[in-house]
């Protein structure tokens, strides 16, 4: 594979490539430049890019001469162009959140997911736009305007990772980080035709992660394919003493799953290929009509009700036949109390944010906006200006639900509904289902500026929040286009069962090859 | 049961947000409106139902009890609007706020 290929190669490939010695970490970096440039990734463009170095980035790849004519191991993610969303701090360039709060601000820490990409080769090229403070569906929301769709610059990315779902989809770089909350990886990756992936609650380090809402936020990973996010997210995830909610499980080989193996099975010689070494990456193999043979998938009524899209319902059923052709068994099933998520989830995010966007008053770092008239005026005149209207609204709206006489109406209510939702989705595992499967999103991408309601705003994370109430993994497949607009299904496992998730979806992708993206 | 003006100049007041004028009205039908969707959960019977306490398989693991310090390539003055000899400088907290009175 040539450097020339750049847009159409993978992760797995470009690492693959500069391990080998074919190419250079400063030609994949001068490839995503080329690329960014020639799509337009500025802020007079498609805005996909808040903050960029090229010269600091090439400098870096540069750095990496002596490792690779040293001989020593590169890492699996060997001169592998990364962008992250701008709410993980990062060394070098800013940390803004989309937000004037947060303008020019420059983070004396890195993020975990951030360090360990860098360890394994990887080399940052950008932080990308996103609503601010990861409060929205669309990245209008950002403070320095909306990104746009690549596939339609009409159209909204989706968000709040739209800029990193952009930026992959552009084919700027083969994988991103984003976050997620209630859908913001999942969300943008259906609009934009990528895989997005929101790991279990606790399985990558939140460390480094601007707060939102700590119950709920994750790092997550895009990428243009499965094996793409199965290899960025395994370089990512495992436990981090410096995230107190960081959980020690074992991180397996998530590649491995592309061999269409239980994970049991999967601990054979060919993982240390796949992993590490100067050997080339092999790609996945092919899946067969047993590559799912035992494996039960769930399809929920509630995420398929009567007045879903006719249009998405099918290209949800083309999939199941797909799964099913694969040798999985389909299953109806029910989480009942799946409809209550968007009141429980628009309860608790922002009441924890209305906590954790206190830090944010002018004294330790940011913008300060002081009118001369005081302490709390200067807490009140930064705030005023450096929060946008949803930030805002968000903040009222968590500070009201944890008021004196409504903590228990909604607060506690909304804690106590969530266990219930999930409980629903315990009791779907321990049923024998082994995955989830739904739509991502109610639609596919909507014009900018077409939603001005904020509650029909939230009602994009219909599909998506409830994975984030009951702290399970789920990720987005692309499963084909309507009126050229992709269009994303959605899988879900059991706690730390990753490994089952990107089993069905390496399948998934194989099984629809090039229908995906029809 | 909807969100009165003088709750958003109350909460407003508690958040620090200094909203007012006309934005307070918007805010005030927003807010109602966006609670309104809020009220299908009085239906649940949650009465004994636990309040979720933790969200994965196994909780967090224990751990030991020290504290890791922050791996900083930089010093706090490097980000922080004002400071000095260490400590982060702010206005004073007048007393009497509409007096003109400024700090630092």
């Amino acid at each position: 594979m040539s450097v020339n290929d750049y847009t159409r190669l993978g992760a797995a490939q470009i690492a693959s490539s500069v391990r080998a010695g074919e190419a250079s970490p400063a030609d994949m970096i001068g490839a995503s430049f080329k690329r960014a440039a020639e799509i337009g990734a500025g802020p007079d463009e498609l805005n996909i890019f808040l903050h960029s170095d090229e010269k600091a980035s090439i400098e870096e790849a540069e750095q990496m001469r002596p490792r690779i004519q040293n001989a020593t191991d590169l890492g699996v993610l060997a001169g592998v162009p990364v962008a992250i969303k701008d709410n993980i701090a990062s060394l070098g360039l800013p940390t803004t959140c989309g937000s004037k709060v947060l303008r020019g601000y420059v983070s004396p820490f890195e993020a975990t997911a951030i360090a360990r990409l860098r360890a394994n080769g990887a080399i940052i090229v950008a932080k990308t736009n996103m609503d601010e403070f990861a409060m929205g569906s669309s990245t209008e929301n950002s403070a320095f305007g909306p990104t746009r769709n690549p596939l339609d610059v009409r159209r909204v990315p989706g968000g709040s990772s739209g800029g990193s779902a952009a930026a992959v989809a552009a084919g700027i770089t083969p994988i991103a980080l984003g976050s997620e909350t209630g859908g913001s990886v999942r969300q943008p990756a259906a609009f934009c035709g990528v895989v997005g992936v929101k790991p279990t609650y606790g399985r990558v380090s939140r460390y480094g992660l601007v707060a939102f809402a700590s119950s709920l936020d994750q790092i997550g990973v895009l990428g243009r394919t499965v094996d793409d996010a199965a290899l960025a997210l395994e370089t990512i995830a495992g436990f981090d003493a410096m995230d107190s909610t960081s959980s020690d499980a074992d991180v397996p080989i998530y590649r491995l799953a592309s061999l269409g193996k239980p994970a049991p099975e999967a601990r054979n010689p060919d993982a240390q290929a796949m992993r590490i070494g100067r050997s080339p990456i092999p790609p996945p193999p092919l899946p067969g009509p047993t590559t799912l043979e035992g494996v039960v998938i769930g399809r929920p009524k509630e995420y398929f009700p009567e007045s879903l899209d006719p249009d998405i319902r099918h290209r949800c059923d083309r999939a199941l036949d797909r799964l099913r052709s694969m040798g999985a068994t389909v299953r109806d099933i029910s989480l009942p109390r799946s409809p209550l998520a968007i009141p429980v989830y628009y309860i608790l995010a922002p009441a924890e944010a209305s906590s954790n966007l206190a830090r944010f008053d002018g004294v330790r770092y940011g913008l300060r906006v002081d009118p001369g008239k005081g302490l709390k005026a200067m807490y009140e005149a930064t705030r005023s200006e450096g929060f946008g209207p949803e930030v805002t609204r968000r903040i009222l709206l968590g500070t009201y639900v944890l008021s004196a006489g409504y903590y228990d109406a909604y607060y506690k209510k909304a804690q106590a509904v969530r266990t219930l939702i999930a409980d629903d989705f315990r009791a779907v595992f321990a049923s024998g289902v082994h995955a989830i499967f739904t739509p991502t999103t109610p639609t596919t991408a909507f014009p900018i500026g077409a939603i001005s309601d904020p509650y029909e705003m939230y009602l994009n994370d219909i599909f998506t929040v409830t994975a984030n109430l009951a702290g399970v993994p789920a990720m987005s497949v692309p499963i084909g286009r309507i009126r050229r607009l992709p269009v994303g299904g959605q899988i879900i496992t059991a706690h730390f069962d990753e490994y089952a998730m990107f089993r069905v979806a390496y399948a998934l992708e194989a099984g629809l090859g090039a229908e995906a993206h029809q | 049961m909807p969100v009165t003006r003088q709750d958003v100049l109350h909460i407003s007041e508690l958040a620090r947000l200094g909203v007012e004028g006309a934005r307070a009205d918007e805010l005030t039908k927003e807010l109602t409106a966006i609670l309104s969707h809020m009220e299908v959960l009085s239906q649940v019977d949650t009465a004994t139902v636990p309040t979720t306490a933790e969200l994965g398989a196994g909780g967090t693991p224990l751990r030991p009890d020290v504290g890791v310090p922050p791996l900083m390539s930089g010093t706090l003055g490097s980000i922080a609007p004002a400071m000095r000899d260490g400590f982060f400088i702010v206005p004073r907290l007048a007393s009497h706020e509409d007096s003109g009175e400024s700090g630092a």
